[in-house]
């Protein structure tokens, strides 16, 4: 099929980027996008021209490196989908693709699609870990975990810290990302002792990092590719303010 | 005829204890000299990698005190290809009594490995196995449970006893992200440095010791030289030399290599892992191989139609006129066989006309019985987000049209060369996960790499480097130290270079074009003449390559085609050496199947006469030494590998 794809080019993050139209008249339905934007690198590079800069790795919907908006939504249009693990026969034939990077004040352009995101590190570090430092852990029987908070903790922990839900929010928020870890570690008996400080500490980090507030419009649910749900805010919610009363 | 190497001495000292083999890890603890609490601060240690190797060793030796530099490549450390493994890890726990133990995990990797692994190593990597399941457990890894709260286990791969800790399909991931984060809380802590972005190129060695790296920052294009006391290379597996592949698009060989060419012995590269149950290749803008978890093999049906040419829908295809191949050739293992028994057996039925999909490459995959038995909603529970990827990537509705798979590479087994330390031939240099040849023999058993990078991460490294380490710290170097300046000029003219050729091919073509080789000439079959041939080829495409790449773009900021480019290059060198080590292993053994060497049956025939040894390689710049390493068997008796 043919498409015409629309691309967000930036040398630098200093310069100003802008819209580049490419024409494209061999593509497969059985493509991943991804596929799609690498048949595009190999042309522009035989006609001189450099290759579109963009992050991925796993190709498998998994290591969250893929960070495209698609015709202005992050990973475009398959509900629950990663952009690598979006194939063409979702688009038509003749039809206009728009290509830009994750905007948002936490998330600056490093060149064309690649955004930094090593903000989503720095709240991990804040506090969403356990304190368990190795050789000191009980037989993993000592712990029992009711099957259905286990089961519920590994639905937050399948986040695969991608961003997307940062780009959706018109706020810019990370709240969900946050939130989904939270919530993991919070459905665990391991997870108790720091739960108080963990929450104060990574929602703190979350707006140094320049992450706007989150006011409950659900664009972040609604492209989280892992299903993440709008309740895990308010999981954090609660726990945050349980936290604030309690060391006060 | 040309060999294409020549022998060299064989490797005298595997620093394994003696003794019974339950006490040498204890006593290798024992005796490894240990670091005063206050000079811990003092030693620095440069770690390559953030999967569960690398995380779990920086994150430890940060717990321990040790001043860490830490390195990957991509934009954050929970990105490391870990992060995509499926199935599970093992761990000898006997949780559901049903026989297994520590020997029985020893003894099934030792045989599942075909008899070319070091059975001190086997067996303390089975002891580490449990301790490694409650330090996840502690960290809060939501392991799959039973109603009771207790951990729910399965069986795997080659394995009747079911040994499997899991979380859904996403073990590698909420494995990694127990590490990933232990790792964030040392760098919170300050005792490790993160560098994402950046990518080792060179390996500085000083006095015949590690020393350092030379590291460029992927986003300015900055190289510099970083120094430590000690250097940890955990940076995976090199699967990619064949271009498509189950791995990470951006896995490579370059950290190895680079140390390979600086003296490390590269050991058994030939050995090379390929999986089962991978969604078949579509076309040619394929940039990889899906692998569909062997989990999946627990309750699937393998089958192809009893006809050669029979082109019929599934659905069409009555019972009687379907070979359910591996039921039928393997009764007691069934579709549960190792992963090199069910490959070989898939490219046999294909081979004779009986594939399916398109071009014949696929076998089928079935659901239906286990849809019947258990009912569709049982199924989904257990195996839903594969269906869905599987659908996603193929159009088709694995619940009611079987999956079509096909065998991919996935894993190798072969790496630097280390001793029961974990340390290379290099002083200083340590090598852990995939990246070191260890543990594994000729083939791996499902769910042991998880198992393998997390024992050399947690448990096993931060053991024995303190035995290097109390020896430091070592002189201070800098960059006028002329082994310094020479290591950085290697990747600065390298650069150059490649930027220079501005000729009229793509990396990516070339790249596509050697794993072609790799895969028609050193892949699931090899040959005498097949290997040769593909040597050749390969010595001509590098050739070809330096004639004609293309590297658009300059040396600073950000490049994504020079990283590439620097990768492919150590790929061919690489390429080489496993086509010669797999031209003089005139056995088969495992992942490495020599059409020479079968049985009657067909069967991989090993040759423990003149083989069992592990090969280990040096670098010349010419013909290759090969350095042998004797593999001896007190506890495990090598047999004829039988899964009939
Ligand atoms: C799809 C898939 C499924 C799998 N499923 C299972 C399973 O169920 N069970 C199991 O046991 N195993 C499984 N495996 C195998 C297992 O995932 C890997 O063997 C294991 O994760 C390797 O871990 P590692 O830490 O050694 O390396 P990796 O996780 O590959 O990490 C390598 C690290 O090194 C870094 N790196 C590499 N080179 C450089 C450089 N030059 N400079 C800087 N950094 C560098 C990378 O950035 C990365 O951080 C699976 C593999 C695949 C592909
Ligand atoms: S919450 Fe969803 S959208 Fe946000 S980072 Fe996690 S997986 Fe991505
Ligand atoms: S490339 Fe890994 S999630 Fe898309």
């Amino acid at each position: 099929m043919k498409l015409t794809l629309r691309i967000w080019r930036q040398e630098t993050p200093q310069v100003k980027g802008r819209m580049v139209t490419y024409p494209m008249d061999d593509v497969s339905p059985d493509m991943s996008f991804l596929e799609m934007l690498d048949v595009l690198n190999e042309r522009l590079t035989l006609d001189g021209q450099e290759p579109v800069a963009f992050d991925h790795d796993c190709r498998e919907g998994i290591c969250g490196a893929c960070s495209l908006v698609i015709n202005g939504v992050p990973h475009g249009p398959e509900k629950a989908t990663t952009t690598c693990q979006l194939h063409m026969r979702h688009f038509t034939d003749g039809e206009t693709v728009d290509i830009e990077p994750w905007r948002a004040r936490a998330f600056p352009v490093v060149k064309d699609l690649v955004v930094d995101r090593s903000a989503f590190d720095r709240i991990i570090a804040a506090g969403g870990y356990i304190s368990a430092p190795t050789g000191s852990a009980p037989d993993a029987h000592a712990t029992p975990v009711p099957k259905p908070d286990a089961d519920a903790a590994f639905e937050a922990a399948t986040c695969i810290g991608c961003g997307a839900c940062v780009a959706a929010c018109p706020n810019g928020s990370g709240m969900l990302f946050t939130a989904a870890k939270i919530t993991h570690l919070g459905l665990v008996p391991q997870g108790q002792p720091e739960r108080d400080s963990r929450v104060l500490d990574m929602v703190a980090t979350h707006d140094e990092e320049g992450f706007g507030g989150c006011t409950n419009t659900g664009e972040c649910t609604s492209v989280c590719p892992k299903g993440i749900p709008l309740s895990a805010i308010a999981g954090l919610n609660k726990d945050y303010l349980h936290a604030l009363r309690a060391r006060s | 005829m040309d060999t294409y190497y020549t022998d060299g001495d064989p490797i005298a000292d595997g620093k394994a204890p003696q003794g019974p083999i339950e006490d040498r890890w204890e006593r290798r603890r024992f005796e490894a000299k240990l670091v005063n609490p206050a000079n811990k601060r003092k030693l620095t240690v440069i770690v390559v990698g953030t999967g569960l190797a690398g995380g779990s060793a920086a994150a430890t030796l940060g717990e321990l005190g040790y001043q860490v530099k830490s390195y990957c490549f991509q934009d954050s450390p929970r990105r490391a290809h870990s992060i995509a493994a499926q199935g599970g890890i093992n761990a000898a726990k006997n949780y559901r009594n049903d026989g297994d133990s520590v020997h029985r995990l020893f003894y099934d990797t030792v045989k599942g490995g075909d008899f070319r692994s070091r059975e001190s190593n086997v067996h303390r990597l089975a002891q580490i196995s449990t301790e490694i399941i409650d330090q996840c457990v502690a960290q809060g890894v939501p392991f799959a449970r039973e109603y009771g709260g207790l951990l729910d286990t399965r069986s795997f791969g080659g394995a009747q006893v079911s040994r499997t800790f899991y979380a859904r399909g996403q073990t590698g991931q909420q494995l990694l992200l127990g590490a990933y984060q232990a790792l964030e809380r040392q760098i919170a802590a300050g005792t490790v440095q993160m560098n994402s972005r950046h990518e080792m190129l060179e390996l500085i060695v000083v006095d015949g010791k590690a020393r350092g790296i030379v590291v460029r920052d992927l986003v300015t294009g900055e190289v510099t030289t970083e120094f430590a006391d000690a250097v940890v290379l955990a940076s995976g597996g090199y699967g990619n030399v064949f271009f498509l592949s189950t791995n990470a698009k951006g896995c490579n060989v370059t950290a190895a290599w680079r140390a390979h060419r600086h003296g490390a012995l590269f050991a058994n590269p030939c050995y090379t892992q390929i999986h089962p149950t991978c969604i078949p290749v579509s076309g040619d803008h394929q940039s990889k191989l899906t692998l569909m978890s062997e989990s999946l093999r627990n309750d699937g049906r393998v089958w192809v139609p009893k006809r050669a040419g029979d082109d019929r829908a599934p659905g069409a295809i009555g019972e009687d006129e379907r070979d359910y191949y591996l039921e039928r050739i393997y009764p007691a293992f069934g579709n549960l066989v190792p992963r090199d028994i069910a490959s070989r057996a898939a490219k046999n039925v294909c081979d004779e006309g009986r594939g399916v999909g398109p071009g014949g490459l696929g076998v089928y995959l079935d659901f239906a019985a286990a849809i019947g038995r258990l009912g569709r909603d049982a199924v989904e529970a257990k195996y839903g987000n594969l269906f869905e990827m599987y659908e996603r990537i193929t159009g088709e509705d694995p619940y009611t049209v079987p999956m079509r798979i096909y065998p991919a590479v996935h894993y190798t087994m072969g790496g630097l060369w280390v001793d029961y330390d974990l340390q290379s031939t290099i002083p200083g240099l340590f090598v852990i996960g995939e990246a070191n040849f260890s543990d594994h023999g000729a083939n791996r058993l499902g769910a042991s790499a998880l198992m393998q990078g997390l024992a050399d991460g947690y448990f096993v490294l931060p053991n024995t480097i303190g035995d290097y380490l109390a020896a430091g710290p070592f002189p201070k170097i800098d960059a006028d130290t002329p082994e310094v300046a020479a290591a950085r000029r290697i990747v600065e003219d390298r650069i150059t270079r490649l930027l220079a050729v501005n000729g009229d091919r793509t990396v990516d073509s070339f790249h596509r074009e050697l794993g072609r080789i790799m895969w028609e000439y050193c892949g699931m079959e090899r040959t005498d003449e097949g290997l040769r041939k593909a040597i050749g080829m390969i010595r001509d495409l590098k050739a070809e390559f330096w004639q004609r790449v293309r590297v658009p773009g300059g040396e600073e900021g950000f490049n994504q085609s020079l990283e590439r480019a620097g990768r492919v290059l150590d790929f061919f060198e690489l390429g080489e050496l496993m086509c010669i080590d797999a031209l003089h292993r005139t056995e088969s053994c495992g992942g490495h199947f020599r059409a020479e060497s079968q049985t009657d049956e067909g069967e991989a025939q090993r040759d423990d006469e003149n083989f069992s040894y592990v090969a280990a390689w040096e670098y010349t710049g010419g013909d290759p030494i090969l350095h042998k390493e004797d593999l001896v068997f007190d506890y495990v008796h090598p047999s004829q590998r039988s899964y009939k």
